[in-house]
């Protein structure tokens, strides 16, 4: 791989987080943009190495950026990704993206506690 | 930031979600419960389990672990785990002289079909990094000291070729049921960061 002359040396790496078997996804939304990718993918909207490399792409410019990359930023990474290569194979645009999140924040705030949130 | 109104929150990245899940639907392109079930299948239906039953298979079965390490892709498919992303899966077999290890450099690859999603330290940068410029260092630090005559071998795993471990049976179990045998195998000796001792040899 051509980037690995970059890679700092072993003093300079911190410690590998650890665990156990841990849980698979840490929160909801982990496990939904997984799944959204495994399902587009299986529908034949993008290769599998098309998704791995836009992965990488996107892990590669967070380290850049600075990210310790410990493995908890992993779903972040994903998620990105997943936005790209779906503005990228034209199934959405970021603009409309953009502004579905927008209705979400909106429908949120008027939301009281405990409620279900739905757009209007 | 503090916000103590009562209505609802949602993090910038839970919206994100919602607003790429909410237009996929709209357009038909994803099934909320088509979702719903590949959550459920990687949370709860696969994982190391399905490895630890190719292994101990191998174990007992000599033409099995032939045909496994000749062409895993369709041996592991013989015994219904089959990769959905179209990456073929290669078996290395650890023995008296070579350790394998399996990483993902750039990324994360990783044998889902047989082993579920990766654990955190698999997926972070300082494993992808040191995996592949100091093995033996690493698996020092999973605890296996490796002999000076055993030679370590990495395996950086790509979107179209995945790794699995194939551990070396431990001393003691030659008795031991297949079904048992699996109990023996760890997920960390599928990815190479384990060796499995004896299975209690009583």
């Amino acid at each position: 791989m051509s980037s690995e002359q970059n890679l700092p040396t072993r003093a300079e790496l911190p410690a590998m987080p650890r665990d156990e078997d841990g849980p698979v996804f840490a929160e909801p939304w982990q496990a939904q943009a997984f799944a959204m990718t495994l399902w587009l993918h299986e529908q034949g909207h993008f290769t599998w190495p098309e998704w791995a490399e836009r992965l990488s792409e996107v892990i590669s410019a967070a380290q850049a950026d600075g990210d310790p990359d410990r493995g908890d930023t992993y779903y972040l990474h994903w998620l990105k990704a997943l936005e790209t290569l779906v503005a990228e194979k034209g199934l959405l645009t970021g603009e409309a993206l953009r502004e579905r999140k927008d209705a979400w924040d909106r429908a949120t705030r008027a939301t009281p506690h405990g409620q279900p949130i739905v757009l209007p | 930031m503090t916000d103590h109104t009562d209505h609802s929150h949602l993090s910038d990245t839970e919206l994100r979600v919602r607003a790429l899940e909410s237009l996929l639907v709209d357009k038909g392109l994803v099934d909320p419960a088509a979702l719903d079930a590949i959550v459920d299948t990687y949370e709860n239906k696969v994982g190391p389990r399905n490895g630890a039953k190719v292994v101990a298979r191998a174990w007992v079965d000599p033409d099995f672990k032939q045909w496994l390490l000749r062409d895993a892709t369709a041996a592991i498919d013989s015994l219904g785990y089959t990769s959905t992303q179209g990456a073929d899966i290669v078996v290395l077999e650890n023995t008296a002289k070579v350790h394998n290890l399996t990483v993902c450099s750039l990324c994360s690859c990783y044998p889902w079909a047989v082993l579920g999603l990766p654990p955190a330290w698999y997926k972070s940068f300082p494993y992808r990094a040191r995996a592949v410029k100091d093995p033996r260092g690493v698996l020092q630090e999973f605890g296996q000291d490796i002999a000076d005559g055993v030679e370590v071998r990495v395996w950086d795993s790509t979107a179209e070729v995945r790794y699995l471990v194939l551990p070396e049976r431990p001393p003691g179990t030659e008795d031991m049921a297949e079904e048992k045998l699996a109990d023996l195998v760890t997920r960390n000796s599928m990815i190479g960061t384990d060796r499995l001792t004896g299975g209690g040899a009583g």
